[in-house]
């Protein structure tokens, strides 16, 4: 894993490359983790990728997890794993809630104008797919949308992968309850439904 | 003769075909949808979810101890795997070093769990390729393991054995002897199995030359385990990283060198020789001590001072009501299954619950590779391969 200077580093060496790509750092419990700029996502993870000299070519997991009630609320969590080093990386994209109110929400102007409009769907928070740079994305990142409404932009059939086709809802939010599911049994259905 | 016939000219047209849900040789809950052209396969979508049963939504809802069971039975056939991922990335949470004792049982534990799963796996996949005796001499081991499990923590399978902390119970007189005679026989069966199926001529045709998929392929698809191994990468977590008791044994690496599903086959059956060794060296080497961690604000105090102790009994029923809190933070904890890397992250909010538990399971990442693995190859090979692919739809699905 890079150190805590090295991870400075690190962030130095992006920031000359793509200015403004590394909002913070930070290195707890010994796992060092950059936080990027969402519109900036695919420059940070491809300059990671290729640049000689770091190779963080494999992408072991790409999850999201919900920081309510922070704001912005989701990360996307890209775990990069460099295996010539054997050194870890955490890359984390903050995105904000389009759907939540802006006056209650107290959203930074940043992350409102990151929240791009959607044709497709307007209150969902939007990224970059990365399936271009890791194919080993797609799964995941279909998983990410089915359990969070996150939008990856450009991945080839983003639909819903555990879920029913039809499921409402984004049942990994925190705000989304536990049980909220009744269960449905075909004789209640049939008899007096 | 199967590149002529591929590449002959054909005048049949696609035909999609519906396998599943339910069908055996998907070895558990999973659907294709395949596009034929005649025997061939052309295009494949594997449809995943019907045993999902929100296993991460509802460890939300629970104190950080009482996940553990919820865990156990996600990949249920590997559940050691599953309480280690996830019992490791608590303590790198809270910052708790086991004892050394622990780290060596819970070491033994994961490679008996490895051989267990191997064993399930050689078993239900020779069933598929018709040898079906290999079922019976398979679980014929496997009750071994079993037995050797309801000994040490009561339980055959889902044992909630790992704690926060250590182990739950230290390991029962004659243990040591019976777990000694299952690692000196293992290496025998292993031959024996090896000896049935390494020059049966069905199954050579049936495995060489298969499913060849390219070892850069498979490090994009983010395949990990003896899939990427099989095709000639030695990467192993267990050498790799730093954990449990793995950096004091010896043992090796098995790698293939095609990538076809006969080195797939070869590479887990040379892994379970592995596994026994390891067993071996962790009973030889099985440090004395204490087998959990003696910190009272997350592990139970022993049962024999709930009796004399006042403090030993607050401790008791802070931890049973409300469970320990965690200090704000996020850990990723990846370890070595028996299917490749298999990731726990836990982001805690300071609480007694953790607020998002997060598997990467192998088998769900690793499925993606079954496009590459079967497109343009017979639909009996297809069988085969997912076979060899070895997903667990429990761990898929969770």
């Amino acid at each position: 894993m890079p150190d805590a200077p090295g991870l400075e580093l690190l962030r130095g060496e992006i920031e000359l490359d793509h200015p403004g790509a590394v909002l913070a750092t930070s290195f707890d419990r010994d796992q060092p983790a950059l936080i990027v700029n969402p519109a900036q996502i695919l420059d940070v993870l491809r300059w990671l990728r290729d640049t000689p000299g770091q190779r963080y070519a494999f992408l072991s997991s790409l999850h999201v997890a919900d920081y309510l009630p922070a704001a912005p609320r989701f990360a996307v969590h890209y775990e990069l794993l460099n295996r010539d080093r054997v050194e870890r990386i955490r890359i984390k994209a903050m995105l904000a809630d389009p759907a939540a109110d802006d006056g209650a929400s107290g959203q930074s102007p940043r992350t409102d104008a990151l929240a791009r409009p959607q044709d497709s769907a307007p209150t969902l928070p939007t990224i970059d797919s990365c399936v271009e740079l890791f194919p080993t994305a797609e799964f995941q990142e279909r998983e990410a949308f089915d359990f969070f409404g996150v939008v990856f932009q450009g991945h080839p059939d983003l639909t819903r992968i555990l879920l029913p086709d039809d499921y409402v809802g984004w049942p990994q939010r925190r705000d989304f309850p536990v049980g909220g599911e009744p269960v449905t049994f075909t004789y209640n259905e049939r008899n007096y439904g | 003769m199967a590149e002529r016939l591929l590449t002959e000219d054909r005048t049949t047209e696609l035909m999609t075909v519906n396998i599943g849900p339910h069908h055996p040789a998907t070895h558990g809950v999973l659907r294709l949808i395949v596009d034929l052209e005649g025997e061939i396969v052309r295009d494949l979508k594997p449809v995943i979810g019907y045993v999902h049963t929100g296993i991460e939504k509802s460890c939300e809802d629970k104190s950080y101890w009482k996940v553990i069971p919820f865990v156990e039975r996600m990949d249920y056939v590997s559940y050691f795997f599953q309480m280690e991922a996830y019992c490791g990335a608590v303590e790198r949470l809270i910052g708790l070093e086991i004892p050394p004792r622990a780290k060596y049982l819970r070491t033994l534990f994961l490679e008996l769990n490895r051989i267990h799963s191997h064993l399930v796996w050689l078993g239900t996949t020779a069933l598929d390729l018709g040898a079906i005796s290999m079922l019976w001499y398979c679980f014929r081991e496997r009750d071994r393991i079993l037995d050797l499990f309801e000994m040490a923590t009561g339980q055959r399978m889902h044992t909630r054995y790992f704690q926060v902390g250590g182990v739950i119970e230290d390991i029962p007189l004659g243990f040591e002897a019976k777990c000694r005679s299952f690692a000196e026989d293992m290496p025998v069966r292993v031959g024996q199995y090896e000896a049935l199926l390494d020059r049966n001529e069905v199954f050579l045709q049936r495995t060489k030359g298969i499913g060849i998929v390219s070892r850069e392929r498979l490090l994009e698809l983010g395949v990990t385990g003896p899939l990427l191994r099989a095709a000639g990468e030695p990467w192993d977590l267990r050498k790799t990283f730093d954990y449990l008791a793995y950096p004091e044994m010896d043992f090796n690496i098995p790698v293939g060198t095609v990538g076809d599903n006969y080195d797939r086959y070869r590479v887990r059956v040379a892994e379970m020789v592995e596994s026994a060794r390891i067993v071996e060296q962790c009973l030889d080497a099985l440090p004395e001590g204490p087998f959990i961690a003696d910190d009272r604000k997350y592990v139970l105090p022993p049962r024999s001072e709930l009796s004399t102790s006042m403090e030993s009994l607050i401790h008791h029923f802070k931890l049973v009501t409300e469970g320990f809190r965690v200090d704000p933070g996020e850990v990723y904890y990846a370890i070595e299954s028996p299917r490749g890397e298999l990731g726990c992250f836990v982001l805690a909010d300071g609480s007694a619950k953790p607020s998002r538990v997060h598997f990467r399971d192998p088998s769900f990442v690793n499925l993606q590779a079954f496009k590459d693995m079967a497109l343009d190859s017979y639909v009996a090979d297809m069988i085969c391969s997912l076979g060899m692919l070895d997903p667990i739809l429990g761990g898929v699905d969770r």
